[in-house]
């Protein structure tokens, strides 16, 4: 890779340890992407807030590098372990609650808009076409370069730290024209959104760093979502492109076999103890949508639904927080589905939700079971 | 092509996975031990070996997990995938674990168990002891 003579200083520790780290994170991310040099970006969003996901090392690590780190480029945040406004209904232990508020504090010291959320395409504006951003969460990088007309490498959770210290990432193949090595043909009919779901984990499976996708019909938001968030969970692609692709470019179908397949592998249990929705977390119109479908209906069952704290705030002013309160659903706003410690294997065995990325989640790190069903069967088989 | 991301010079045994691994979802942060039951070295320990897998896969988080098996000292010595990824690249680079790259011949080449010597500053990259 070439380094300006500048990067060269820093990457040699001229410019102090914290700035020597985030190059040489770069400058590692750079040689594994065949980036062959740095280039500025506009806006970074940051993973690895989670407690439960970043542990003692990643606390301890952000606590020392925000003695002296501070963000040089507009930067959000990723969801955290729980809601501070009702972490107290909830059964976590004090060390779990410290570690976290630690890690809130350390991003915030290093000059971090505190957004808490996975969805920052849905409650941030969204700069002009072809914009450079270092977006690590992966549903958010794959929206970001599949519908929204930015461009972003998947970055880890390191590399994106080091371009918000730094202002830069490494010019890798999303950021150019990139090749699909595969075209899905989606052959699934009348799908939902946890058939997109579905279709994203097989693509995330079958892609390498962008697959061509054919066959799709008009898709809403929470479909797109739902799409993003499965292929961020299987695999190492972040970007859709739509349409057949070259001739010569390998063609793989979707159809009901793959998706049986998909569903076998996250399904696990038949029956939830808990409902979960919101992995990616819903945005204003699904919110929106459920306040709706629920009217003069309520949950046989407990029913966690994540969203921002924008939204929540919004949720509030319209109303709709009342509504869904008294249809029985439990409002979370900073943190999410995805790796949550509100879910715990000694009080739920089965977690009902529409979410592919919440279900491999909750099957392989919360060790729960999960049944996986659309939000129409949901409110269909567990409200009155 | 072979590419060195993490420099150093290291001697192990090989432990192969013909998985790709989640190192979030999958992997115990404070045993080095995979928890997946569909994995290919499901219930194994990471700890001391040379890891040779084809790459690593789903939330970037997992480069955290990385650091915190290597501060845990459940770590492997060094790493070797048949595909760069992000996630391994920089949680490797920030615990200071070697980790190559190497074409599919080489990657086949390689099986459980083996005795190599890694060393990145020598041509061959892999030496087999």
């Amino acid at each position: 890779m070439e380094l300006t003579r500048e990067e060269e200083s820093a990457l040699k520790g001229e410019h102090g340890e914290t700035m020597q780290m985030a190059y040489r994170i770069l400058v590692a991310t750079g040689e594994a992407t065949d980036a062959e040099k740095l280039i500025p970006i506009e806006w970074t969003h940051l993973s690895g807030v989670n407690y439960n996901t970043i542990g003692d090392a990643g606390e301890e690590f952000l606590s020392n590098v925000s003695k002296d780190a501070r963000v040089k480029v507009k930067t959000t945040l990723n969801p955290m372990g729980f809601d501070i406004d009702n972490v107290s209904d909830y059964d976590l232990d004090e060390n779990f609650v410290s570690k976290q508020l630690s890690i809130k504090n350390s991003y915030e010291t290093m000059g971090v808009i505190p957004s808490f959320s996975c969805i920052p395409y849905e409650i941030f504006d969204i700069p002009k076409n072809e914009t450079q951003v270092a977006f690590a969460e992966s549903n958010a990088a794959i929206h970001a370069n599949s519908y929204d007309n930015l461009k972003t490498n998947k970055e880890s959770a390191f590399s994106a730290l080091a371009s918000a210290l730094t202002g830069k990432s490494p010019n890798s193949s999303l950021r150019k024209e990139d090749t699909p090595n595969i075209t899905i043909n989606m052959k699934i009919k009348n799908p939902n959104e946890l058939s997109y779901g579905m279709l994203g984990f097989f693509a995330g499976k079958v892609g390498n760093t962008s697959v061509n996708i054919s066959g799709l019909s008009n898709m809403d938001n929470r479909q797109q979502k739902a799409m993003c968030g499965g292929m961020g969970t299987s695999g190492t692609c972040a970007k859709f492109i739509f349409g057949d692709g070259d001739s010569d470019c390998e063609k793989i179908d979707f159809d009901e076999k793959e998706l049986q397949n998909v569903h076998d592998e996250l399904n696990t249990a038949e029956n939830g103890d808990i409902i979960t929705l919101g992995s990616p977390q819903l945005g204003l119109e699904e919110v929106t949508e459920l306040t709706q479908k629920l009217k003069g209906r309520s949950f046989k069952k407990r029913c966690m639904v994540f969203t921002p704290r924008t939204v929540k705030v919004q949720m509030q002013k319209l109303g709709y927080t009342n509504e869904l309160e008294r249809a029985g659903c439990e409002i979370l706003s900073d943190c999410c589905t995805c790796l949550t410690p509100l879910i715990n294997k000694d009080n739920v065995d089965v977690v009902t939700t529409n979410s592919i990325k919440g279900a491999f989640y909750l099957k392989n790190s919360n060790g729960v079971g999960v049944n996986l069903k659309s939000l129409s069967q949901i409110i269909k088989d567990e409200t009155k | 092509m072979n590419k060195v991301l993490v420099a150093g010079k290291v001697s192990g045994t090989v432990l192969k996975s013909k998985d790709s691994i989640n190192f979030l979802g999958t992997v115990d942060k404070k045993t080095g031990i995979i928890s997946d039951k569909n994995h290919d070295l499901y219930d194994k320990s990471l700890k001391n070996s040379i890891l040779v897998f084809p790459s690593g896969v789903g939330s970037s988080v997992g480069a955290y997990t990385i650091y915190s098996i290597k501060s845990n000292n459940v770590a492997p010595i060094a790493m070797v995938c048949q595909k760069a990824d992000l996630t391994v690249a920089t949680g490797c680079a920030l615990a200071n674990i070697p980790l190559i790259v190497i074409s599919n011949k080489e990657f086949f080449s390689l099986k459980d168990g083996m005795k190599i010597l890694l060393d990145t500053e020598n041509s061959n990259l892999i030496l087999h002891q």
